[in-house]
């Protein structure tokens, strides 16, 4: 399950999380098929959590492409 | 007598006269086209018309070539040429220079023209539209690094989501060389893996200033590009081919950033919800299958065992009782029927025959039962087997049978 959880994008990881926890309200689960859904639903939250962290929030300016990899300077717009 | 000229004369005397004429040589004309054929040398044959009059017009390849819309029958324009005779018809005609439609304007004209034949090829088609990522990691922005739209977006994105990484991809907006060096950008942006998205624009404008968000190139490019696209050109009010190829329209550039990303704390807020939720409804699910567990534990067969033993016990020797009054049964009908088939069986015994008084005579030489006269001799001992003892004796006589 986890193997597959990180290829999951962050909509699919939360939409599977809020399936999960309308067929946990549903409770037409027997016990062993909860304590799955359970487990899998913490690990959707801590996945989404840790892809809301992912980035780091650097604006930057492109200033050519050398080799297909961006060449980039730290960018401040300009006030008015 | 006057001079008698060819046709030839007339027409090169009237060719000189028009040819030479200052205001002949650059004219304005409004008129409606009529009777338009493209050639197949890529010149263009046409009739001006009004009311009243109407005026032959061509415009060769080399001019027609600019052209920002495709001329039609019917098309009210305003062409822009010399007047000048054709030699072999005798005919006089615009040659046109320039045209613009009138009316709607060519900028306009131009515009629906490619808007409806990009429609046909499918390039504004629903299905081709891909999905925007509801939380992208790196966000390209192509537009001018100055000015306001870039500001705005920058702010817009990191309000709502702080920690989106943002790549300015400088392009020009306005201008002849804008359509290029939008199409570099969006290759450039098309051949960046890391972008999950890209968003082109530009701030508020003149419809020419615009334009270039008009431009076939850039609207193909907005097509190629890998990455979802969202446009926000202008005001809410312009639309743009860009807008309509591009898989998103935004009504301005802000617009376009608060499209690109969800408010990131109201995504992280219904993260934690649904963790509590699950944790909660577990809790519950848990405590239901515990009650129920509970209450089957209560019930008085697993609180006291031993009654349900007892009434076990009570079966089984219920049982026991029932298996021997069986036995018994059947035992006495066994020796019911064996104590009548022994009397059979006595009926039967030559004992019983004795006893009403027959005996057997045995020969005492060989044991022999003697059943006839003849199978005896004279003095031959004999045995007698009475109902009760036995006699030895000795045959005093033979007698044949005679009675019997």
């Amino acid at each position: 399950m986890n193997e597959k959880l990180t290829e999951k994008t962050f909509e699919e990881a939360l939409a599977r999380l809020e399936q999960i926890v309308s067929e946990l309200e549903n409770g037409e689960l027997n016990l062993e098929e909860s304590l799955k859904l359970f487990e899998e639903g913490i690990a959707l939250a801590r996945h989404c959590n840790a892809k809301l962290d992912e980035a780091q929030g650097k604006v930057e300016l492109l200033i050519g492409v050398e080799k297909g990899v961006a060449v980039t300077t730290q960018f401040v717009p300009e006030e008015e | 007598m006057p001079e008698i000229l060819t046709v030839t004369q007339v027409t090169l005397y009237l060719k000189q006269l028009i040819e030479t004429d200052i205001l002949l040589q650059r004219v304005w004309v409004r008129g409606e086209i009529s009777n338009f054929t493209l050639h197949s040398s890529g010149h263009m044959y046409f009739t001006l018309k009004d009311q009243a009059s109407r005026l032959r017009a061509v415009m060769f390849k080399r001019e027609n070539q600019w052209l920002k819309f495709q001329p039609y029958d019917g098309l009210e324009v305003v062409a822009a040429g010399r007047i000048a005779v054709y030699q072999k018809n005798g005919e006089y005609q615009l040659y046109v220079e320039l045209m613009e439609a009138a009316g709607l304007g060519s900028l306009y004209l131009a515009f629906e023209q490619l808007k409806s034949r990009l429609a046909q090829e499918g390039l504004f088609a629903p299905e081709r539209k891909k999905p925007i990522p509801l939380l992208p990691r790196k966000i390209g922005v192509i537009t001018s690094p100055t000015g306001a739209a870039v500001r705005d977006i920058i702010r817009i994105l990191h309000r709502r989501h702080p920690r989106v990484d943002i790549l300015v991809i400088p392009a020009q907006v306005q201008g002849d060389t804008a359509p290029a060096s939008l199409v570099k950008a969006l290759q450039i942006a098309g051949g960046l893996n890391d972008l999950d998205l890209v968003i082109i624009g530009r701030g508020g404008g003149s419809a020419e200033e615009l334009w270039a968000f008009n431009d076939e190139a850039v609207a193909r490019a907005v097509a190629a590009c890998p990455h979802p696209v969202i446009s926000g050109v202008g005001h809410e009010t312009d639309f743009t081919i860009t807008d309509f190829v591009a898989d998103l329209r935004a009504p301005t550039p802000s617009g376009a950033a608060e499209l690109s990303v969800p408010e990131i704390a109201e995504v992280a807020n219904r993260i934690k919800l649904y963790t509590g939720n699950l944790c909660a409804l577990f809790t519950r699910l848990c405590a239901r299958k515990r009650a129920h567990l509970e209450r089957l534990v209560f019930r008085p067969v697993l609180r006291q065992p031993d009654r349900l033993i007892a009434v076990r016990r009570q079966q089984v020797d219920e049982g026991k009782e029932e298996l021997i009054r069986r036995m018994k049964v059947i035992l006495e009908d066994k020796r019911k029927s064996l104590r009548k088939e022994m009397a059979r069986l006595d009926a039967l015994s030559p004992l019983a025959v004795l006893n009403r008084g027959y005996s057997i005579c045995f020969r005492e030489t060989d044991g022999q039962v003697v059943k006839r006269s003849g199978e005896v001799t004279p003095g031959e001992d004999i045995r007698v087997v009475l109902g009760s003892g036995q006699l030895r004796a000795k045959v005093e006589a033979v007698q044949e049978d005679v009675s019997g």
